[in-house]
């Protein structure tokens, strides 16, 4: 390990941008932006699922709030929600007084809290458009062996759903990922963060957002790869037979 | 009645920039998603690669960071340019990149290669029948394309476009970053003045919605006049 930093620092040596300082400012922007962007996909998948199938739901009074929260959260600028919940968190009078300021006070949780909304609100219409495109000889199957509606959505409904909902949600976590940049307006040292403060110290735009920009696409394609190994996998069924 | 402390006028000229900035970036990103969708169907294999590589590198990057290198890095770019031809030739010139037409660029770039998806689906959706018919009756390439291709691509591309708009105009919140007075920006400095961010982030995120709402309304009627002649599968 030693040797690989005083390898890597004499790789840098002619360098006046890239020095282990700025390369280390990265490498935590980056360790911020997937602890993001994972939190914010897993908290929101796991409030999507029951929210999708409420969405669902013949009792308008379950449908309707859920509609409604969908058709916000996806009909406004993340951005915009990532303010309301930044300054309406801090201008609420007297939490700064309150323990829940402990949590509350670094714009990490705000902006947690918008992006996990965010996402959940997509994510709900991703698995309902799943959910609703079941076959419906499946259901009649189900119906006929007597089993409950839960334990019908347990079995049969949400296991081929979460299948067919695979390639829409891996173009929603290259979403998230690329919307994560926005968490730098809120002063929060991620990747994009990492990059303003490298260009603001240096004034050199090309070599602080190029590089960025490349690690974003590797990630990207990560992501991208990901999702196809798991979709060969998981949708192999589905797939056209070849001759 | 709402107490806007008299953000009002800023915020409606917020307003009215967020749409300028929405309609001409939607109109560069369909000159560019039209190029676009050309190139990658196109038999040259150097335009093919310039496409794809066009829309990889920008659906792989986030728009914020696209547009920070833009803004930022083209005025360095441009004073560059400048510079080398004053020194060598003498010409005098200084070119600003003002936010707004920073902002018309790059979204206009992003959803280019967005637009270019779109319209190549919708291109080879016509019938290649049609066209060849347009050659024999010796309509040149211009003429098929106006009169024969795009009034009957439009009905394919319409719902992606219609898309692509949503996503556009919500993208559009993110000039504020680099510093354009949009409906956004105002809000968060009232916001920040008044203490009243529920006031102002609500009202704008309402504006979105009914500009959304209303762009549904117009493209359904668009989509209504593409589908002329057509009808819909019950």
């Amino acid at each position: 390990m030693d040797a690989l930093m005083t390898w890597l620092e004499a790789q840098l040596a002619d360098n006046s941008i890239f020095t282990l300082q700025t390369l280390g400012y990265y490498g935590e922007g980056l360790v911020t932006t997937v602890q993001l962007v994972v939190l914010s996909l897993i908290i929101g998948l796991v409030l999507a699922v029951p929210l999708a199938i409420g969405r669902g739901s013949t009792y308008r009074w379950v449908s309707l709030p859920i509609f409604l929260y969908c058709y916000v959260f996806r009909g406004t600028p993340l951005l915009v929600q990532l303010y309301l919940i930044y300054y309406g968190v801090v201008f609420v009078d007297g939490i700064q007084e309150t323990w829940l300021w402990v949590i509350l006070e670094k714009p990490f949780v705000p902006a947690l809290i918008a992006f996990t909304l965010n996402t959940a609100a997509y994510t709900t219409e991703i698995f309902r458009g799943a959910i609703k495109s079941t076959d419906r000889g499946e259901i009649e199957a189900a119906r006929a062996y007597g089993m409950s509606k839960g334990l019908m959505l347990r079995r049969i409904v949400l296991p081929s759903a979460f299948r067919r909902a695979l390639p829409a949600y891996g173009n929603e976590v290259i979403f998230m990922l690329h919307a994560s940049a926005i968490a730098s307006v809120v002063t929060i040292m991620d990747l994009t963060g990492a990059a303003r403060f490298v260009y603001a110290r240096f004034y050199a735009p090309f070599d602080a957002f190029l590089f960025v920009a490349a690690i974003y696409l590797c990630l990207t394609f990560g992501i991208l790869y990901l999702f196809r190994y798991l979709e060969r996998r998981l949708l192999a069924h589905l797939k056209p037979a070849s001759g | 009645m709402i107490d806007l402390h008299g953000y009002g006028p800023r915020l409606f000229e917020g307003a009215m920039i967020t749409i300028q900035l929405g309609v001409l970036s939607l109109a560069l990103a369909i000159v560019l998603g039209l190029v676009t969708a050309s190139a990658k169907m196109s038999r040259s294999w150097v335009a093919h690669r310039i496409g794809t590589l066009y829309t990889t590198i920008i659906r792989g990057v986030p728009d914020l960071v696209l547009m920070m290198l833009l803004f930022f890095g083209g005025q360095i770019g441009i004073n560059q340019i400048t510079d080398a031809l004053y020194n060598h030739f003498g010409i005098d010139i200084f070119i600003n990149v003002n936010e707004f037409v920073a902002g018309v660029i790059t979204i206009g770039l992003i959803f280019g290669a967005y637009m270019g998806e779109t319209f190549r689906g919708a291109f080879m959706a016509v019938d290649s029948g049609q066209i060849e018919a347009g050659r024999a009756y010796g309509m040149n390439h211009w003429l098929v394309f106006r009169r024969i291709r795009f009034p009957q691509m439009m009905r394919h591309a319409i719902p992606g476009l219609s898309n692509n708009w949503m996503v556009l105009l919500k993208t559009t919140a993110l000039v504020s970053v680099i510093g354009l007075s949009d409906m956004v920006r105002v809000a968060a400095e009232a916001s920040k003045a008044t203490r009243e961010p529920f006031t102002f982030m609500i009202i704008v995120a309402a504006i979105y919605l009914l500009i959304a709402s209303v762009s549904e309304w117009g493209f359904a009627r668009l989509q209504k006049r593409y589908n002329a002649g057509y009808r819909e599968a019950d």
